[in-house]
């Protein structure tokens, strides 16, 4: 658990992708099977706890610590992980050596719920503090490292040689703690079989499209399709196996009973999950009522039925599409569409056009709802895994604007937590202010700072980590669209809000009304 | 016996002493003030008539020459002075080089004032003193119980490990001009270190008026002076505000490093980019703080800057009064 627990910190504080992979290509050369596989699985998020809350370890906490204390710690650290790695009262005599990790993570995935609160309390003992960090980050599930899932994956493949494509194929088929990946990465076991069946295959990714360089490019070297407003999938089927994907190679099946149930074909493909009623794309926010679900009941279900709108097949049975061109994976899809008819599916239709002028214009004004934007592919491109610069554009709708109040203001976490980095923003309803909703990013470091300074000179009321303000500064909020909710008094919500602008020098009595916002609503 | 506020009372100008007619510390310029150490937010130039140890009037005038004050009267630690009919003695902080306690005393009511001090040894200066008293006026800038420093020995030995690691790289530490500078010097060279070590130019007054009072840092070389390759495997001392700045560019591969008591929260570590953070502080931490209002027990405990509810809150669970003076002006950063 030391070593583990050094490389989280250390990785903690290194900024340098570079340096990142150094240091876990490092660790990985250094520690024994199995404490690496399973480093290897939390840097993943291939480890999860079912009883492991952080509830738990307040508990503990709440039972050692007086909670006036560990509130205020808790607000000034902005972590719960490290206000308590930190506060944690350890006994001078520590009566434990402290775990390893593959202790750690079998004790934590095997032991009952009753036996837990003690086995954390003495491995909290045990450890030091950046253990102690470490521990909690790995039960809770948030490592929060800025080490995604594909960079260790990438740092794995650097260790042994390999090309992280090569990894990725073989990678669902393994289990933590990936003795035989680690074998293998060492030249001393076979490379693991490829999944045949219900393997996630890297997912292709678009570069954003710089408008200036459209003049450039070939029409007619491209296709051209709608980016729909749901969540990326790939459709993964087989031997009677059926996974979907996220693009991040996440197994999201589990909430998608009524879609995978009826799946009686053996394919990858590539499309986007959407809810859909009467062939017409729902607003976003009837797919979030899908989302991040474990099990999903059939009132939902019906509520909200999802189907996924097709862009592009990998795998035809065991036949490996993935080199040929987009324009034959484009024939290919449309016959092997029209051959079954799948329920809960349906085809991306392309968008013809004869040039860019006439593609802006389609996009300023789509004819069809649920649409993000465009995407662009080059008809010859074959289906590389990652982000590739040149074969894929998306070019997305202008963002909308609104003139929003300040409202309150309240402490980041983590690398903010001395900054009131969150800001919550209202339009006139009247003469009234009514929060619409809370951006945290669109600003510079600089702007950040005078942010930070002016809520402080302009605090009215403090609420814990909240501070209200007066209404003196206008932000211009830009957002992708607007959606009813009861969760906000103005009953509306925003989607994605960041910031565009400081307008410093506009009043607050000339910022938008709430009229402004309910005309963008869909079907208003 | 004289009531507590009638000796002592915080006024925008500081605490303020009615019948010795002088403030502590001020933030704005006043006729008669006592400083109780030479850092910028408890020292401040142009008042009338300023007392202090001989080591905080000489760091006063390296700093601020002729605005430190038009009359600068030196009072040893130990030393009594009667001011209007108040009794003022300075006791040692354990702070920095110079910093002083300020005790002041009239008819049978005692008040202490610590400024900032810390409870740890440190090479550079004497150890704080407890003077028992009614009233203790206590910093707060390390006052939750997630700040618990580390030993000393084990940040250099974390600094000295990753020099082993990356000895092709320069290490750029920040510290404080005034303390940490010095203390780090010296506690490298107890920890055996024994190479030059390379100084920004801002550095350099303070470490020889520190070796001009009897402390030996080693041999220190400027930054200035020396090629860009020669300072690979190498430390570099600068002060904070260098780190991320254009100045470092003449280092071959830094790695930036920062001795500060904030560095035990993360996300501070973060902020300024720091690759390698030594929990290295001049202040008492939390155990420090509540060990040390244990040990005076004062009926009474007034709390100056930093994170007053918390330990406002701790002293009032041991059953002492106690509150928080809301004194501005105090630059919680130099710590």
């Amino acid at each position: 658990m030391k070593a583990f627990a050094g490389l989280l910190d250390r990785l903690s504080f290194q900024p340098q992708r570079l340096g990142k992979l150094r240091l876990i290509e490092d660790y990985f050369a250094a520690t024994p099977d199995p404490d690496r596989g399973y480093a290897l699985a939390a840097m993943t998020r291939g480890l999860t706890f079912r009883h492991a809350k952080p509830a738990l370890i307040r508990g503990l906490v709440a039972e050692r610590v007086d909670p006036v204390l560990f509130e205020l710690s808790y607000d000034y650290v902005g972590d719960l992980a490290e206000t308590v790695a930190l506060i944690w009262p350890a006994p001078a005599d520590a009566a434990a050596p402290p775990p390893s990790l593959a202790e750690v993570v079998t004790r934590l995935r095997d032991a009952g719920k009753a036996e837990l609160p003690g086995l954390l309390a003495g491995w909290l003992d045990a450890l030091d503090v950046t253990g102690r960090w470490a521990l909690i980050k790995l039960m809770t599930g948030g490592l929060r490292i800025g080490v995604s899932a594909r960079l260790a994956k990438t740092a794995f493949a650097g260790f042994g040689g390999l090309s992280v494509d090569e990894v990725e194929e073989v990678w669902h088929g393994q289990a933590p703690p990936y003795a035989a990946l680690f074998a293998w990465a060492e030249g001393r076991g076979d490379r693991p079989a490829v999944r045949a069946a219900g393997g996630f295959r890297p997912v292709m990714l678009a570069q954003p499209l710089d408008e200036a360089e459209l003049s450039g490019l070939d029409p007619s070297a491209y296709l051209a399709e709608w980016k729909w407003d749901g969540i990326r999938v790939q459709l993964s089927a087989g031997d009677g196996v059926v996974r979907l994907y996220s693009r991040t190679g996440e197994d999201i099946g589990g909430g998608f009973p009524d879609l995978l149930s009826a799946v009686d074909f053996g394919a990858v493909l590539d499309g986007e999950l959407l809810v859909i009623r009467d062939h017409a794309v729902a607003p976003f926010a009837d797919l979030q009522k899908r989302l991040n679900r474990k099990t999903v009941s059939g009132k939902l279900q019906r509520e909200f039925p999802v189907g996924v709108r097709l862009y592009d097949i990998l795998f035809d049975a065991g036949d490996d599409l993935r080199e040929r061109p987009l324009g034959d994976r484009r024939n290919r899809l449309e016959a092997w569409f029209a051959a079954r008819r799948p329920a809960g599916f349906d085809l991306s239709p392309l968008v013809p056009f004869d040039d860019w002028p006439a593609l802006a214009d389609l996009r300023r004004a789509p004819p069809v709802d649920g649409v993000e934007g465009l995407m662009l592919k080059r008809r010859d491109s074959a289906y590389v895994a990652g982000r590739p610069k040149g074969p894929w554009f998306k070019w997305k709708r202008d963002p909308l604007l609104a003139d929003a109040v300040l409202m309150y203001a309240q402490r980041g976490h983590g690398k903010r937590s001395s900054y009131y980095s969150d800001y919550t923003f209202g339009v006139w309803r009247g003469n009234e202010l009514v929060p619409v909703g809370k951006a945290y990013f669109g600003f510079t470091d600089a702007e950040l700072v005078e942010l930070d300074r002016w809520v402080r000179n302009h605090t009215t009321n403090r609420f814990g980590p909240v501070r209200e303000v007066s209404r003196g500064l206008v932000l211009e909020v830009a957002f992708d669209g607007v959606q009813r909710s009861g969760r906000h008094k103005s009953g509306l919500a925003l989607r994605f809000p960041r910031i565009s602008r400081i307008r410093w020098d506009k009043p607050a009595a000339e910022a938008d009304v709430i009229e402004a916002l309910l005309s963008h609503l869909p079907g208003a | 016996m004289l009531r507590p506020e009638d000796l002592l009372r915080p006024t925008p100008a500081g605490l303020y002493c009615p019948p010795g007619d002088f403030h502590i510390d001020p933030v704005r310029p006043v006729a008669r003030a006592i400083v109780t150490h030479g850092h910028a937010d408890h020292a401040r130039p142009g008042h009338g008539a300023v007392l202090a140890t001989p080591a905080t009037l000489d760091i006063m005038a390296l700093r601020m020459g002729d605005e430190a004050g038009r009359e600068r009267q030196p009072l040893d630690y130990g030393e009594r002075l009667d001011l209007n009919g108040v009794d003022v003695r300075l006791a040692p902080a354990g702070h920095v080089l110079g910093s002083a306690q300020v005790a002041v005393e009239r008819d049978g009511c005692r008040i202490v004032v610590s400024g900032d001090y810390k409870r740890r040894p440190d090479p550079t200066c004497p150890a704080f003193e407890p003077v028992p008293c009614d009233v203790f006026v206590s910093e707060a800038t390390f006052a939750l119980p997630v700040f618990r420093h580390p030993p000393d020995a084990d940040e250099i030995a974390k600094l000295l490990a990753s020099m082993r690691l990356f000895p092709e790289r320069c290490h750029l530490l920040g510290v404080y001009a005034l303390g940490k500078a010095q203390r780090v010097l010296a506690l490298l060279r107890q920890a055996g270190y024994d190479a030059p070590i390379y100084l920004h130019g801002a550095l350099t007054a303070m470490c020889d008026l520190y070796r001009r009072h009897g402390i030996d840092l080693g041999e220190l070389r400027l930054v200035a002076d020396t090629d860009k390759a020669d300072l690979a495997g190498r430390l570099v001392l600068a002060p904070p505000s260098a780190l991320q700045d254009r100045w470092t560019r003449r280092l071959p591969d830094p790695l930036p490093a920062f001795a500060s008591g904030w560095m035990g929260v993360r996300a501070r570590a973060r902020q300024r980019a720091v690759e390698l953070p030594l929990i290295i502080s001049d202040h008492a931490d939390w155990d420090e703080l509540t060990a040390t209002t244990d040990e005076l027990a004062p009926a009474e405990i007034w709390v100056t800057h930093g994170r007053e509810e918390a330990l406002v809150h701790y002293a009032r669970g041991r059953g002492q009064r106690a509150r928080a003076l809301a004194l501005v002006g105090y630059d919680e950063d130099a710590a």
